[in-house]
C-alpha cells in the first residue's frame, strides 16, 4: 500500500520489574485476604472463589476464543496484539489451583450435593445423573486438559514461527482453530452450566452459557486492549500501530457490549414474558431488598454507560478513553460475575466488603504476575508471522 | 468551444497519494473539489478539511423519533385505547415493547438517512452529474483514485490548474466535459409520465392487495371465519336425537353471576331479612332512575303517584308514598319488583338483580323528596 516499504525494527525490550513486584504484592495481599476469609466466613469466602475462578476462566479461556478467531477470520490488524492475547492466555493454566478449594468442598456452595436435600427433592434427583460430584469434576479436568492443550497448539506454533518465519504454522494453526472453536463452545458453556447456573440447581436457562461467553469475550477484549495500549504508549511495541488498529479494538469491545446486552435482555424478556414460576424466581430473587438496585445498575454498568463512552468514532481512536472504557469494561464483568454468584449466598441484600475486595486483588495481581511471567523470555509481537508486515502497514 | 468544461481530473494511484494530494488541494486557493475513492477511506474527509456530515444528526433525530412514535403509538392502543389483559402483563409491558421500539427507530433511522441523502445531499429528483458515465468514474469505481478541481471556482483557470495539479504526481490529467444533453435536461417531479406511472403503480398495489386479501383468500375451503358451520339459535337439528338445535341446561346449573333468588314463592315477610347491597351515591340513583323511568313509570308514573300514562286503559297501581310502602324493607320493594304482585309481573328476566336494587334506591329517593324531613332543608 505504501509507497516507502515498511521494514519492521523491534527488538525486545524486557518488562519493569516494578510491575512485577506489585502484581507479587497484589498477588500476596488477595491470597492473604482470601486466606483470612476462609477463616472467619467459610461459606462466603468459597463463593467467593468460585467468583474468582470465574473471572480468571473467563479472561483465560475467551484469549484463546480470540487468537483462534484471528486465525480463523484471517485478520491482519489483530496480528500485532496476539502475542498479548496469547500470554493473558496462559492464565488457563492456573485454573486448577483456583478451582481447587471449591473441588475440594463442593458441600458448601452447590446445594445439589446435599444428599438429604435431594431425596425429598424429584427435580433434584431427576438432575443428578449430570449434577454429581464426580462427573463435576470429571468436567472440569477434561476442559482444563483440553483447553491447554489447545492453548499449547496455538502459542508453541506462534513461537517457533518467530525463530523461522515459516507460513505452514499459520495454515496449521487456522485448521486447529476450527476444531478449537467445537470444543470451546461446549466448553464454555458447560463452565456457565457447572460454576455459575447451578448454584441455584433449580433454575434453568438455554441461553446462560452464551450469556456468560458475551460478557467474558468482552473482558477478555478489555485486557488486551488496556495492555497493550499501555505497552504500545511506553514504547514496548514497534512503531506503526496506530489510531486504526485502535479503533477496531474499540469497536468490537462496542460490538461486544452490544451483543451482552442482545444477550441479557433475550434472556430476561423471555423469562418474563413465559411467566414460569420455576424460570421467574431467579429475577425475583434478584429484584429483591438492595438487589433491586444492583440489578438495575447492571443495566447501566454493563451496558449504557460503555455504549456511550464507545459510540463515536474519535472515542475508539482515543487512546485514554480505549484505557478507562477497558478499566471499567473489565470492573462491569466482575460486577456482573458478583449479580450471578452473591444472591446465592445473600438473599435479602447485596452485600460487598474486603472479602469481594480480596477477589478484585488477587484477580489484578494474577493477571499482572502471570502475564509478565509468560512475557518474560517471549517477544512481545509475533515477528514471524506472515501478516504482521501488512498488519502494522492496517489502514480502515 | 461548443463544449462546456466542468472540471479538471486527476488520477492517482495508490491511497497514500491520493490522502496526500487532497491536504495539499484543501491547503490551496481552491474550494470547489472533490475526492473519489473505490472504498471509503478513513481520515479522508479530515484531510480535505471537510465539514462533519449532518447526516449523523438527521439519523439521530429520526431514530429518536421512530423509539418515540412506536412508544407511543403502543402506550397509545395497549395501554389508553384498548387495555387488554395479556397472562397478566401490565398494559404498559416495557420489555414486550423493546424490540418493537428497537426495530421502528432502526428503520426509520435507516430508511430515513438515506432518504435524507438522496434529497439533500443528490437533490432528487435530479439524478444527473456531469461525471456519470465518464472514463473517469470508470476508473476510481474498480481501483484508481481520483481527485477533481471544477471549474466553476472563482480562482479556475485551465492552464495554472493543470499545472498545479501537474505537482501533485498523478498518474493521469483530464478534462470533463458537460455532457450537452444533460445541460438542458431538468428533472420534473411532476412530469406527465411520471405522474401516469405513479398512477399505475398505485392502482397496480391497491387492486393486488385488495384481490389477494379479498378474493384470493376466500376461494374454498379457505372462507371468513362467520362462514363456518354452525346452528343457529331456535332451529331444528338433525344431529341431536331430540331434534332440537338448542340444548337444555343440565339440571341444577347455575348461569354465572346470576344467583337464584330463594325468597320467591315465600312470604314478603322473609324478604325482609335482604339487605341492599347497592350504596345511595349519584351513580345508583342514575342509573335507578333510568330503570324505573323505563320500566316502572309507564304504570306506577314518573314519580311513583300511581299516575299511570296509559290513561285508564289499564287498573291504576297504588301511589308508591303510601304510608305502608314507606315503612317497607329496601327487601320487601325488591321481592316484589323480583317475583311481582297481584296484577304486577315478575321482573326478574328484564333486570339485573343489581339493577333492581338501584330501582329500590330511586323510589327511596322519590318518596323522600315526596316527605321531606326538617333537617332536609338544611343542605
Amino acid at each position: 500500500m505504501s509507497n516507502t516499504d515498511y521494514t519492521l525494527e523491534y527488538s525486545k525490550k524486557p518488562l519493569p520489574g516494578k510491575v512485577f513486584t506489585i502484581g507479587i504484592i497484589l498477588t500476596v495481599i488477595g491470597i492473604a485476604l482470601l486466606a483470612i476469609a476462609y477463616s472467619v466466613d467459610y461459606v462466603r469466602a468459597s463463593f467467593n472463589i468460585i467468583l474468582l475462578f470465574s473471572f480468571v476462566a473467563s479472561i483465560s479461556l475467551c484469549s484463546i476464543f480470540l487468537i483462534a478467531l484471528e486465525y480463523l477470520a484471517g485478520a491482519v490488524w489483530s496480528v500485532p496484539f496476539r502475542r498479548i492475547t496469547e500470554f493473558l492466555a496462559s492464565l488457563v493454566l492456573i485454573l486448577p489451583i483456583l478451582a481447587l478449594p471449591v473441588l475440594l468442598d463442593l458441600h458448601t456452595p452447590f446445594h445439589w450435593t446435599h444428599l438429604e436435600a435431594i431425596e425429598s427433592d424429584p427435580i433434584l434427583a431427576g438432575k443428578r445423573p449430570y449434577l454429581n460430584e464426580t462427573f463435576f469434576v470429571v468436567r472440569f479436568i477434561v476442559i482444563f486438559i483440553l483447553m491447554s492443550l489447545f492453548y499449547w497448539i496455538f502459542t508453541s506454533r506462534s513461537q517457533k514461527q518467530d525463530l523461522s518465519k515459516d507460513q505452514k504454522f499459520t495454515t496449521q494453526n487456522i485448521k486447529f482453530s476450527a476444531i478449537f472453536m467445537l470444543f470451546f463452545a461446549v466448553s464454555m458453556t458447560i463452565i456457565a452450566l457447572d460454576w455459575l447456573m447451578s448454584l441455584e440447581p433449580h433454575w434453568y436457562s438455554t441461553i446462560f452459557g452464551v450469556y456468560y461467553f458475551s460478557g467474558s469475550v468482552l473482558a477478555a477484549l478489555a485486557v488486551v486492549t488496556l495492555f497493550s495500549v499501555i505497552l504500545n504508549e511506553a514504547g514496548y511495541l514497534p512503531k506503526g500501530i496506530t489510531e486504526d488498529h485502535y479503533y477496531s479494538l474499540g469497536a468490537l469491545m462496542f460490538a461486544f457490549s452490544n451483543f451482552w446486552a442482545y444477550i441479557a435482555f433475550s434472556q430476561f424478556m423471555l423469562i418474563w414474558y413465559a411467566n414460569l414460576p420455576e424460570e421467574t424466581f431467579w429475577y425475583i430473587q434478584r429484584g429483591e431488598g438492595s438487589w433491586l438496585y444492583v440489578s438495575i445498575g447492571l443495566i447501566f454498568v454493563r451496558f449504557i454507560i460503555p455504549y456511550a463512552l464507545l459510540v463515536s468514532q474519535t472515542s475508539k481512536k482515543n487512546p485514554r478513553r480505549l484505557k478507562f472504557v477497558s478499566i471499567w469494561v473489565l470492573a462491569a464483568h466482575f460486577y456482573d460475575l458478583y449479580w450471578l454468584i452473591a444472591p446465592n449466598y445473600s438473599k435479602d441484600n447485596a452485600i460487598f466488603g474486603w472479602i469481594e475486595l480480596g477477589v478484585i486483588i488477587l484477580a489484578t495481581g494474577l493477571i499482572i504476575v502471570v502475564f509478565n511471567l509468560a512475557a518474560k523470555n517471549r517477544n512481545l509481537i509475533p515477528i514471524g508471522d506472515p501478516k504482521l508486515k501488512r498488519a502494522m502497514e492496517f489502514r480502515l | 468551444m461548443d463544449k462546456k468544461l466542468f472540471c479538471l481530473a486527476a488520477i492517482f494511484d495508490k491511497v497514500d497519494d491520493i490522502t496526500k494530494a487532497a491536504k495539499k488541494v484543501a491547503e490551496s486557493e481552491y474550494k470547489f473539489f472533490d475526492v473519489h475513492t473505490p472504498y471509503p477511506v478513513h481520515g479522508l474527509s479530515q484531510k480535505m478539511k471537510l465539514k462533519p456530515s449532518t447526516l449523523g444528526y438527521i439519523a439521530l433525530i429520526l431514530g429518536l423519533s421512530g423509539a418515540a412514535l412506536a412508544l407511543l403509538l403502543m402506550y397509545y392502543t395497549k395501554t389508553l385505547n384498548y387495555p387488554q389483559n395479556i397472562g397478566g402483563k401490565p398494559t404498559f409491558a416495557l420489555p414486550a415493547f423493546i424490540p418493537i421500539t428497537f426495530e421502528v427507530t432502526v428503520l426509520l433511522a435507516s430508511v430515513g438517512t438515506v432518504l435524507a441523502m438522496l434529497f439533500i445531499y443528490f437533490k432528487f429528483p435530479n439524478n444527473s452529474h456531469p461525471l456519470h458515465g465518464t472514463e473517469y468514474m470508470d476508473k476510481v469505481s474498480l481501483d484508481k483514485f481520483g481527485l477533481i478541481i471544477e471549474a466553476k471556482d472563482p480562482q479556475f483557470d485551465e492552464f495554472k490548474v493543470k499545472e498545479f495539479l501537474g505537482s501533485l504526481n498523478p498518474e493521469v490529467i483530464m478534462p470533463i466535459y458537460y455532457d450537452p444533453e444533460d445541460l438542458n435536461f431538468k428533472a420534473e417531479i411532476f412530469h406527465p409520465k411520471f405522474m401516469l406511472l405513479l398512477g399505475v403503480v398505485i392502482v397496480l398495489t391497491a387492486g393486488i392487495s385488495y384481490i389477494l386479501l379479498n378474493k384470493w383468500k376466500q376461494i374454498p375451503p379457505r372462507n371468513w371465519m362467520w362462514e363456518q358451520p354452525r346452528l343457529n339459535v331456535q332451529s331444528s337439528s338433525s344431529f341431536f336425537s331430540d331434534g332440537f338445535g338448542m340444548r337444555t341446561p343440565v339440571p341444577g346449573t347455575v348461569s354465572r353471576g346470576n344467583f337464584p333468588y330463594v325468597y320467591s314463592g315465600l312470604p314478603d315477610t322473609m324478604a325482609k331479612n335482604l339487605i341492599n347491597p347497592v350504596l345511595m351515591n349519584e351513580y345508583h340513583l342514575k342509573k335507578g332512575k333510568e330503570h324505573y323511568n323505563t320500566f316502572c313509570s309507564p304504570c306506577h308514573g314518573y314519580f311513583g303517584k300511581g299516575d299511570s300514562r296509559l290513561n285508564n286503559q289499564f287498573p291504576n297501581p297504588p301511589s308508591l308514598h303510601s304510608d305502608k310502602l314507606r315503612n317497607w324493607t329496601d327487601g320487601q320493594i325488591y321481592h316484589v319488583i323480583t317475583v311481582g304482585q297481584n296484577i304486577m309481573p315478575s321482573y326478574a328476566s328484564q333486570l339485573e338483580p343489581i339493577e333492581r336494587w338501584q330501582i329500590v334506591n330511586y323510589i327511596r329517593a322519590l318518596q323522600r323528596a315526596l316527605n321531606a324531613r326538617e333537617e332536609d332543608l338544611n343542605e
